[in-house]
């Protein structure tokens, strides 16, 4: 327990320096840079002109489906992690298990390839 | 005084009370934002407890993919809250009760448990590689079934997601890459010898 | 040790001095990595200038080596604008976050034999986590701006990099394939053997056809690592998420002073990660072409100079190649590299398991 522990400690202190380090940026602008905001300043940057409407829109369903399947491959890595670092030890029926389950999964991406959910337009 | 002890509990408590502003936020990206946070602690306390290949999983799944989803719902999804909120407390009969009956679901599962002898061990005793490994070693052979159960319910959920959400658009020029790729010059050009004042 | 209980690991006290020494080291790294930064933005101005014939940054110090510098100084002293309709917190923590990110990520890689932060056993899973919430900043400042360039910036950002993230999961795997461990400084010593022994170059060991075949199929997916790595930091060719002629700057537009240096940090360190990513995976880390490397200092020189070369074809990369268009990009993404790595893993699972067993 201890030294696996020990290993997640200077984790904690490399984020906590960096943050510090960050703030301290920020922080170092906010008191020495010059402060003088008018309402053209902080408007919001458009071409030339005020901005219509809100800039938060609703926007194509593409989107979604892009992290919607990003999700379902992300996991498929994830599965693969331990079966490729123990691949020597599980062998042929681990080689063959996994097979199935890839095969399964590139069957889903046959149908979204088919059906065109690939497509980019 | 043990770290592991300060870090359990400072951990818990950032889990609890990020948890409870999940609900609590007005703002739903806020929301989403502390959603996040909890994930992240709750890595934190599963690295403490040994589990770290689980603890990195959570991270990449959890943390990497699904709240970017959601974040990517809220944030971009115009949804007016303050009208979903309107009818709030009409559901609040429904909502306890629901409440109730997990809370004690929870206290009766608590109450039954017992942690087994090698539960939450070190990764020492793992060997060589930890938790990773030793997971490896398992799954794909003792847990066969388990883990291609695991893949068909991706399947299904990848035919799901695109059911659901993929709209042919008519009228859209698509490019064709083997097509556009595979045109020759004599398909593509056309030479004409055009006199002065009589056009094609 | 049966069951768990809060074990004391560290006694404050006898723990104290570890600590000390800890926190040097991270110290040591974080100053060399931003001391690396500082030139490796130079270096990118003039690569890219010598390509167009100019003659690049070459005012501040003899030729223009204390530019950025200057540009530190700059930042610090302009305002920070906040706009109007910003939602502030989100709007200041969201470099924030990329900058801490970028950093954190550095905790466990080895820059030379026995020279890193923490040693974890998981460490190329930890990075592939670390650099799979690299899309919150940007996602975060694009949202919290209220201003539709970079709104649609982020929008676009967010879809490319988890598009590329699965081929660069993909592509780790035939690496852990091959090498058996998570650990990042056992995947250098894997390759320890000369440069017939680097993975990208494996088809050099011309006495084994099962090697070649497999060293063929790993020069492939180093070049895949390398491209997917280009879009992943939003690189050009693939730096469509902020498109100067479409979306001025993307989602860093509403960014001034500061927390705009914080983004830019934070997006190079990741693209010197992914350099060091590369280096470590398939170029033989700290390892000689000749040879194995065992002195820290060299190694660590040995590290620092292919990670500089890496970086090299990055900056040839930006001044040559031009901007791909978005449809190309996802096709690219999801249609040629994935199915390619995913022929790779089985491809290479088949050696470890059949074809290393017969040579």
């Amino acid at each position: 327990m201890e030294s696996y522990l020990l290993e997640y400690l200077p984790i904690v202190i490399l984020i906590a320096i960096a943050v510090a380090l960050g703030a301290a940026f920020i922080l170092a602008a906010w008191v020495l840079a010059p402060r003088s905001p008018d309402p053209e300043k902080v408007s919001a940057y458009e071409c030339g002109f005020n901005a219509f409407d809100d800039a938060r829109m609703k926007f194509d369903v593409r989107f979604y489906l892009v992290a919607i399947l990003f999700i379902i491959f992300d996991l498929e890595v994830a599965f693969l992690f331990p079966w490729a670092v123990t691949l020597d030890e599980t062998g042929v029926f681990g080689f063959w298990s996994m097979m199935v389950f890839l095969g399964v999964l590139t069957v889903g991406f046959i149908y979204e390839w088919k059906k065109g959910a690939l497509e980019w337009e | 005084m043990a770290i592991t002890a300060v870090a359990f509990y400072t951990l818990a408590t950032i889990t609890i009370v990020s948890a409870f502003l999940v609900i609590a936020a007005r703002n739903p990206v806020h929301s989403v934002l502390f959603l996040i946070l909890t994930f992240f602690t709750t890595a934190g306390l599963f690295v403490l407890m040994g589990a770290e290949f689980l603890a990195m999983l959570l991270v990449v799944v959890y943390v990497g993919a699904v709240a970017v989803l959601f974040l990517f719902v809220v944030m971009m999804l115009d949804i007016d809250f303050a009208e979903l909120k309107r009818g709030f407390l009409s559901y609040l009969p429904l909502g306890g009760l629901i409440g109730v009956i997990l809370v004690a679901q929870f206290l009766l599962v608590g109450s039954a448990w017992v942690s087994p002898e090698n539960a939450a061990r070190s990764p020492a005793e793992f060997g060589e590689g930890g938790t990773a490994e030793a997971l490896g070693r398992i799954l794909y052979t003792e847990y066969v079934l388990v883990f291609q159960l695991s893949g068909m319910v991706l399947f299904t959920a990848m035919i799901g997601a695109i059911v659901l959400t993929l709209r042919q658009r008519e009228g859209v020029k698509r490019q064709n890459v083997a097509t556009q790729v595979g045109r020759r010059r004599t398909e593509a050009v056309v030479l004409k010898d055009v006199k002065p004042g009589e056009g094609i | 040790m049966v069951g768990y209980d809060f074990v004391p690991f560290v006694e404050w006290g006898t723990g104290v001095e570890w600590t000390l020494m800890k926190v040097g080291q991270i110290l040591a790294i974080v100053v060399m990595l931003l001391l690396t930064l500082a030139y490796i933005l130079l270096f990118d101005r003039k690569v890219w200038a010598a390509v167009q014939m100019r003659k690049g940054p070459n005012v501040v110090g003899p030729f223009g080596t204390l530019q950025s510098f200057a540009d530190f100084f700059k930042f610090v002293l302009k305002e920070i604008v906040i706009p109007a309709g910003a939602n502030k917190t989100v709007f200041l923590l969201a470099p924030l976050l990329t900058f801490t990110l970028a950093f954190a990520a550095w905790a466990v890689v080895p820059i030379a034999p026995g020279w890193v932060i923490s040693d974890l056993n998981v460490g190329i899973l930890y990075l592939f986590a670390i650099s799979s919430l690299g899309v919150y900043g940007i996602i975060m400042g694009g949202w919290a701006s209220n201003s539709k360039y970079p709104f649609l910036g982020s929008l676009r950002s967010a879809a490319q990099m988890v598009s590329y993230e699965v081929s660069i999961g993909l592509v780790i795997i035939t690496v852990l394939l091959v090498v058996g461990s998570m650990n990042l400084g056992a995947i250098v010593d894997a390759q320890s053997g000369g440069l017939h022994t680097w993975h990208a170059f494996k088809f050099l060991n011309v006495t084994e056809p099962a090697t070649v075949a497999v060293g063929v199929v790993l020069f492939v997916m180093f070049v895949v690592f390398f491209v997917s790595a280009l879009a992943e930091t939003n690189r050009p060719p693939f730096d469509l998420p902020e498109a100067e002629s479409e979306l001025v700057a993307g989602y860093q537009v509403e960014y001034s002073s500061t927390p705009y240096l914080l983004f830019m940090i934070g997006e190079y360190l990741n693209i010197v990660l992914m350099c060091a990513l590369i280096t470590l995976l398939f170029l033989g880390g700290w390892h000689l072409p000749w040879g194995a490397v065992n002195d820290p200092w060299l190694g660590f020189l040995v590290f620092y100079v292919k990670l500089w070369l890496v970086f090299f074809v990055f900056a040839m990369v930006k001044a040559i190649v031009p901007r791909f268009r978005y449809d190309q990009l996802m096709r690219i993404g999801w249609k040629i590299f994935l199915p390619t790595s995913l022929v790779a893993v089985v491809l290479v699972a088949a050696y470890v398991v059949f074809g290393r067993g017969a040579a």
